[in-house]
């Protein structure tokens, strides 16, 4: 009996059936723990029309915002564009449609999908433009209906995993990147490090593989700090 | 210090300081983007406070020396930090369940407009700018104390202490305190309530109407 591997050569063998139009998930913290290899691959295919949802979709030109340039994002779901002047620009000319949302209730939404809740109450945005158009309900304090976020698509990137794809983040590299590929129809991550089946013990597995579909060693990560400010 | 016979309100960090101050020993905070990240280096050790950064980490123990910086280790404005004794790493959905949970007891957010009522503006210019919420709406209600520090005034001179926020509101009725290079602030009873005032700062210096202040 023959079961089908996750593992994948490369980038781009592990994101072979993109289309345009899709909705794409990725991990990352401006910078910190972005896919690097994933998104240079779909610079390089050239699909249009993304659904981008991520916390920053890129920042200081780097990461999606690679993606930006290209004009290959239409929409965008994300929490904040300070630091990305390529989102900026392109949400005030009207190139790129973007929908902020509270980073606890994005990262929320996007854990709802992934867990099977179909919707929450939240305080975040209550009183604000945020809660136009949705249901505001009163408890301790009035809260805003929120609603599940999914996608076709997560790209993430872990410092470890296995061929089952088990996951291990390093430091705050991890921010939303297990939700993510718990919310999406195919999660592909890539790893700076494949090591086997059993190396990452269980109680210290980030993330179990059931929730990723593929998974491939990366390479030439260049892990880049946006503001490194020191002691000496 | 050494001129403060001819000084006029506080410094970023003596603005941090007073901030500080205001932070219990042994408790949990988190530091918005932007002047509220000065407080990391500052924050004695001794007060034993567990910093809190919303992109998965609680103990944040000032800056990493250049040797031991990280790409993997930044706070939330993706600045590299160290981590103290303690100290955790945690997915985002984890890192904002400690704050809508009521789990965070200080928040300090950096701001545009906050009003009488503890009404708080920070994140647009309509028009003019978008930097987007981040973690803010979400901090505002979730942590226990919400302490706004921005300047007094707009490099046009306008008061940033209001009547009634213009700008789109970040949360409404959140704030408790306030403190600015003129001056600390209680939102108390739709008013300002001056705390303290920087040195050679008067309240006829802080261009507020009188009926703003308790």
């Amino acid at each position: 009996m023959t079961v089908q591997t996750k593992v994948y050569p490369d980038a781009a063998a592990a994101l072979f059936d993109l289309k345009d139009g899709i909705s794409l998930m990725s991990g990352g913290f401006g910078l910190c723990g972005i896919p690097e290899n994933s998104i240079r691959e779909i610079v390089k295919q050239g699909i249009l029309n993304i659904h981008a949802i991520s916390n920053n979709i890129g920042n200081s030109g780097r990461g999606l915002a690679l993606l930006l340039k290209q004009q290959q994002i239409s929409r965008a779901t994300c929490s904040y564009v300070g630091g990305n002047p390529d989102l900026e620009k392109q949400m005030l000319t009207g190139e790129v449609n973007a929908t902020l949302v509270p980073q606890g209730t994005f990262a929320e939404r996007i854990r709802a999908a992934g867990m099977g809740i179909r919707a929450f109450y939240t305080p975040a945005g209550a009183g604000t433009l945020v809660a136009e158009g949705k249901e505001v309900r009163e408890f301790d304090r009035p809260c805003v209906l929120e609603f599940p976020l999914s996608a076709d698509y997560a790209i993430i990137k872990a410092q470890k995993g296995d061929p089952y794809g088990n996951l291990w983040f390093q430091e705050t590299a991890r921010n939303f990147s297990p939700l993510m590929a718990m919310a999406a129809q195919i999660t592909v991550v890539e790893v700076e490090q494949m090591v086997a089946l059993g190396e990452i013990p269980p109680e210290d597995v980030h993330l179990p593989g059931v929730f990723v579909q593929r998974i491939y060693q990366g390479k030439d990560y260049e892990n880049v700090t946006e503001f490194p400010v020191h002691r000496d | 210090m050494s001129e403060s016979s001819n000084q006029h309100g506080w410094s970023k960090a003596e603005m941090a300081d007073t901030v500080i101050d205001l932070i219990k020993p042994g408790s949990s905070l988190n530091l918005g983007i932007g002047m509220p990240t000065m407080i990391i280096e500052r924050m004695p050790r001794e007060k034993h406070v567990m910093i809190h950064s919303e992109n998965g980490v609680l103990g944040v123990d000032g800056r990493p020396s250049q040797g031991s910086a990280s790409p993997t280790l930044i706070n939330a404005g993706k600045e590299t930090i160290a981590i103290g004794p303690g100290a955790s790493f945690f997915d985002s959905a984890t890192s904002f369940g400690m704050i809508r949970g009521g789990h965070i007891d200080f928040c300090v957010l950096g701001g545009m407009e906050v009003d009488r009522h503890g009404n708080l503006a920070n994140w647009m210019i309509p028009g003019k700018k978008v930097t987007g919420m981040g973690g803010a709406m979400d901090l505002v209600h979730g942590a226990k104390q919400v302490i706004v520090m921005l300047s007094h005034c707009s490099k046009a001179g306008k008061c940033k202490l209001v009547d009634q926020c213009a700008l789109p509101l970040t949360g409404e009725r959140v704030v408790h305190q306030v403190v600015t290079d003129l001056g600390l602030f209680s939102i108390y009873r739709g008013q300002f309530k001056v705390e303290q005032l920087a040195p050679g700062v008067t309240i006829e210096k802080l261009g507020m109407a009188p009926e703003l202040l308790a």
